[in-house]
């Protein structure tokens, strides 16, 4: 029986962890294994008792695995995460931005903000935007190459050891266990984890792409090609570290100075380039031209667009270290890397909106296609937004200042979080076998609440930001720097709590869109009136 | 290529030929304005490249035509700002804190440039406004600790308050620990305490004040004065009015005979230099206190 293999392998892991938990040599190993080994216990009580977690009615033959079909019951789960995962990152970013603006909500040791930070940052990005990026890729894969995921059961691992790692690095940064690494906080365990299961994922992807029965290589594999390639070399370069004991938490970095700040941007900042934005391009690559059901605007353009981006992207990092101890030298390559690479980020942005060349009419009734094309523009905005602060002389004003926030945001909530939002409304009434969704009126909802709060949260972290940069460089007429810190943070309040208010309208479309998946899951259908189908009554003003 | 290449209706440009799960790519150039604002910032890159530092050799980079450099840069922007303050500098320099008080135009400088010293260095504790708190005394006001005058305030800055580090830090004797060590009992602590409420106004039980004054008399008036106007020579604080570091209620003051906690600030003389002192104090002379 393949589940008993499965469950007594489980089973294993369960007991390594809980040695793990028993020898220790600090307080914070011992807890955190405690944690794996009841994360791992859970998972091979479930495999023993063959619990299923199909919805109702899953018995139908629309979700039955077939084994010479196309493997989707693991993008089932995956699109399932990525609804979890959303939930719980925006969460905690809206609770973080609450203790920004009122520092009474700090709750030492756990819950202060510089633990809840990485976990907001590591839960949207790497739960919510990872699974996304799974999920969708094993998809994509198997319908662009018209073959099996490649690797047996290995799928079911990547995604497993996946959300595994989630946990571990989660329960980690609540613990204080952390290299200090942004976007690479979790400890060198964790990161050897990961590392066996993201070699894992691109085994499947490659297997998968070697057996294809498309004579060529569709352009939504290569971008998530070299997102899973890239992805792998910056973790592994950037993570490299010494730990103190192999039964311990603490581990010291490879490297040291300004040598270690450059490696931790130049992964930092291809994280952004290569997660967030190679990984996303091929989710564009596929669910736009689906949506809209038209072809792909320019093949030329998508080979010129991906070699450039891949390219330049990856020397783009020292814009990260401008005026700091890193070389002049190196800051000027950073520079102009990321001016050069505004076109071949543009490059995507074009081909997805001129895709909708023909097909512009379907906006007025199909909000999902609305949801792609609202997120090409914020990719646009924010792929523009990113060269101009790469600029020495505009970085003096952004840099460390709330503008950089803005920034990240309005390419995370507007380019990744609606990009996904459109692919998964795509993907759920086809996975499982439901005939549309529960409601489009609802995703109408959920792209304005998204809009909406996009809107403010970016604007009013512009705002904040350039008063902020603005302020601690002000002069008087001799010379003398007019304001103190304080009175610098104490300006930025007000903005704070209407960030909270644009955080709070995002998770709220976020919640909407749950409740639409979970009723297209159960096969619902609500009854309404199609969009721009109804005559507009006229009504009195009220 | 053939010619027979499938040609999409609505577009009525060809496409390419593959197809994936239905998706069709068509055979459109770049758009020209994307091609030449590629080759424009490519362009820009090169030049800037030449004129900057840029290309890393084995053991150094090219400077760049224009010759800039980062460091250079700020070292020129520093020297620039205290060359033009050069001339007012060298008299605050010069001056002692009454002279500079009393010269208007340098006492306006001093004023300013103490400000943004304060700024970065004193609001930690003492407050944006310089307003104080819980601990730290309020600087706008006139009562001073270990006094206000020009030249107790730039002493006071000069070396700081307890600082373990400077030996000439004003620190006399540290108040004891009445309470904890024994040497007042908690009845007497009680009525001290009460005392002290009377003599600052601020509403005591008289039963209890009336023996507290004979405790007061022993153990107090050597430090704080007969009537509680204290010794600023001791750092010992006035107790007759209304301005309390650590608290004015009884509770407050049971804590401070009990176990009394002393404010400690740090000498800043060897870190910013005298010159920077006397702005200091300027700057808290402005402020409306000061004797």
């Amino acid at each position: 029986m393949k589940n008993g293999s499965i469950a007594i392998a489980v089973s294993v892991a369960a007991f390594l962890a809980l040695l793990g938990a028993a020898l220790g040599h600090d307080a914070l190993f011992r807890i955190h294994f405690w944690i794996i080994f009841a994360a791992l216990a859970l998972g091979a009580l479930a495999l023993f008792r063959q619990v299923s977690f199909a919805p109702a009615g899953g018995g139908s033959a629309a979700l039955r695995d077939d084994p010479n079909g196309y493997m989707d019951g693991v993008v089932r789960y995956g699109v399932i995460a990525t609804m979890f995962w959303g939930v719980a990152g925006l969460l905690v970013g809206v609770i973080a931005a609450l203790q920004l603006a009122y520092p009474d909500l700090n709750l030492p040791p756990f819950l202060n903000f510089g633990r809840l930070r990485p976990l907001h940052t590591s839960a949207v990005i790497f739960a919510f935007g990872g699974n996304a990026l799974i999920a969708t890729s094993f998809y994509v894969v198997q319908r662009t190459t018209r073959a099996r995921l490649w690797g047996g059961l290995l799928p079911w691992f990547v995604f497993w050891g996946y959300q595994l790692f989630i946990i571990a690095a989660a329960t980690g940064y609540l613990l204080g266990i952390t290299q200090g690494r942004e976007y690479a906080e979790p400890e060198w365990y964790v990161d050897i984890w990961i590392t066996i299961v993201w070699v894992s994922y691109l085994l499947v992807f490659l297997g998968t792409l070697v057996k294809r029965k498309e004579p060529h290589i569709y352009v939504a594999n290569w971008f998530y090609l070299s997102f899973i390639v890239t992805i792998a070399m910056l973790h592994l370069v950037n993570n490299l570290a010494v730990p103190v004991s192999p039964l311990g938490v603490k581990s010291y970095s490879a490297f040291s100075g300004v040598q270690d700040a450059l490696t931790q941007w130049w992964y930092g900042h291809n994280a952004v380039g290569f997660f967030l934005t190679a990984g996303f391009l091929g989710m564009m690559y596929y669910f736009v031209p689906k949506q809209a059901n038209r072809p792909v605007y320019s093949y030329r353009l998508s080979i010129v667009h991906f070699w450039s981006l891949i390219f330049m992207y990856i020397w783009a990092g020292p814009h990260h270290l401008h005026y700091t101890a890193l070389p002049d030298w190196a800051q000027t390559l950073g520079m102009v890397f990321s001016v050069m690479l505004w076109m071949p980020s543009w490059g995507g942005m074009i081909n997805g909106l001129m895709t909708l060349s023909g097909a512009w009419d379907k906006l007025r009734t199909d909000p999902i296609l609305r949801m792609l094309v609202m997120s090409l523009a914020f990719y646009g905005m924010s792929t523009f937004e990113g060269p101009l602060m790469s600029i020495k002389a505009v970085n003096s004003l952004s840099h460390y200042t709330d503008w950089t926030i803005g920034h990240v945001h309005s390419g995370a909530l507007g380019w990744v979080g609606m990009v996904t939002f459109g692919s998964v409304y795509f993907l759920v009434p086809k996975l499982w076998g439901r005939t549309q969704l529960y409601s489009l009126r609802l995703v109408n909802w959920h792209f304005w609440l998204a809009t909406l709060g996009i809107v403010v949260y970016a604007a009013v972290m512009w705002v904040s930001g350039i008063m902020q940069g603005l302020m601690w460089r002000e002069y008087d007429d001799q010379g003398f720097l007019v304001y103190s810190f304080a009175e610098t943070t104490a300006a930025m309040h007000p903005y704070y709590v209407l960030r909270v208010v644009g955080g709070l309208l995002y998770l709220l479309g976020m919640l909407v869109m749950v409740f639409n998946v979970w009723k297209t899951i159960r096969g619902d259908v609500r009854e309404e009136i199609p969009l721009g189908a109804e005559a507009p009554a006229l009504k009195p003003a009220e | 290529m053939s010619g027979k290449r499938e040609i999409d209706e609505i577009s009525g440009v060809e496409v390419t030929g593959h197809e994936w799960d239905g998706i069709k790519e068509l055979n459109n150039p770049l758009p020209r304005w994307w091609l030449y604002t590629l080759y424009g910032t490519i362009i820009w890159s090169l030049g800037y490249v030449v004129v900057y530092p840029a290309i890393p050799g084995l053991t150094d980079a090219t400077k760049g035509l224009w010759g800039w450099s980062s460091r250079a840069d700020i070292r020129n922007e520093m020297n620039m700002v205290a060359e033009g303050q050069k001339a007012i500098t060298d008299k605050i320099s010069a001056m002692d804190i009454t002279a500079i008080m009393a010269d208007p135009e340098v006492r306006a400088f001093a004023i300013s440039a103490g400000a943004s010293t304060f700024k970065v260095n004193c609001v930690q504790c003492h407050g944006s406004g310089a307003q104080g708190g819980p601990g730290y005394p309020n600087l706008n006001d006139d009562s001073w600790l270990w006094g206000g005058t020009p030249e107790a305030i730039v002493q006071t800055i000069q070396h700081g308050i307890r600082d373990p580090i400077d030996p000439d830090t004003r620190i006399t004797a540290d108040m004891p620990a009445f309470g904890k060590d024994g040497m007042l009992t908690p009845e007497q602590i009680s009525q001290v305490g009460n005392y002290v409420l009377k003599i600052a106004g601020l509403g005591n039980d008289e039963a209890l004040a009336t023996p507290g004054a004979e405790v007061f008399k022993a153990n107090c008036a050597s430090c704080h004065g007969d009537n509680g106007e204290g010794k600023q020579d001791m750092g010992a604080p006035q107790l007759n009015d209304a301005v309390w570091l650590f608290g004015g209620t009884l509770q407050d003051i049971t804590h401070q005979l009990n176990t009394p906690r002393h404010g400690v600030m740090p000498a800043w003389e060897a870190r910013l230099g005298d010159t920077k002192v006397k702005e200091l104090a300027a700057y808290v002379l402005s402020l409306g206190g000061g004797q």
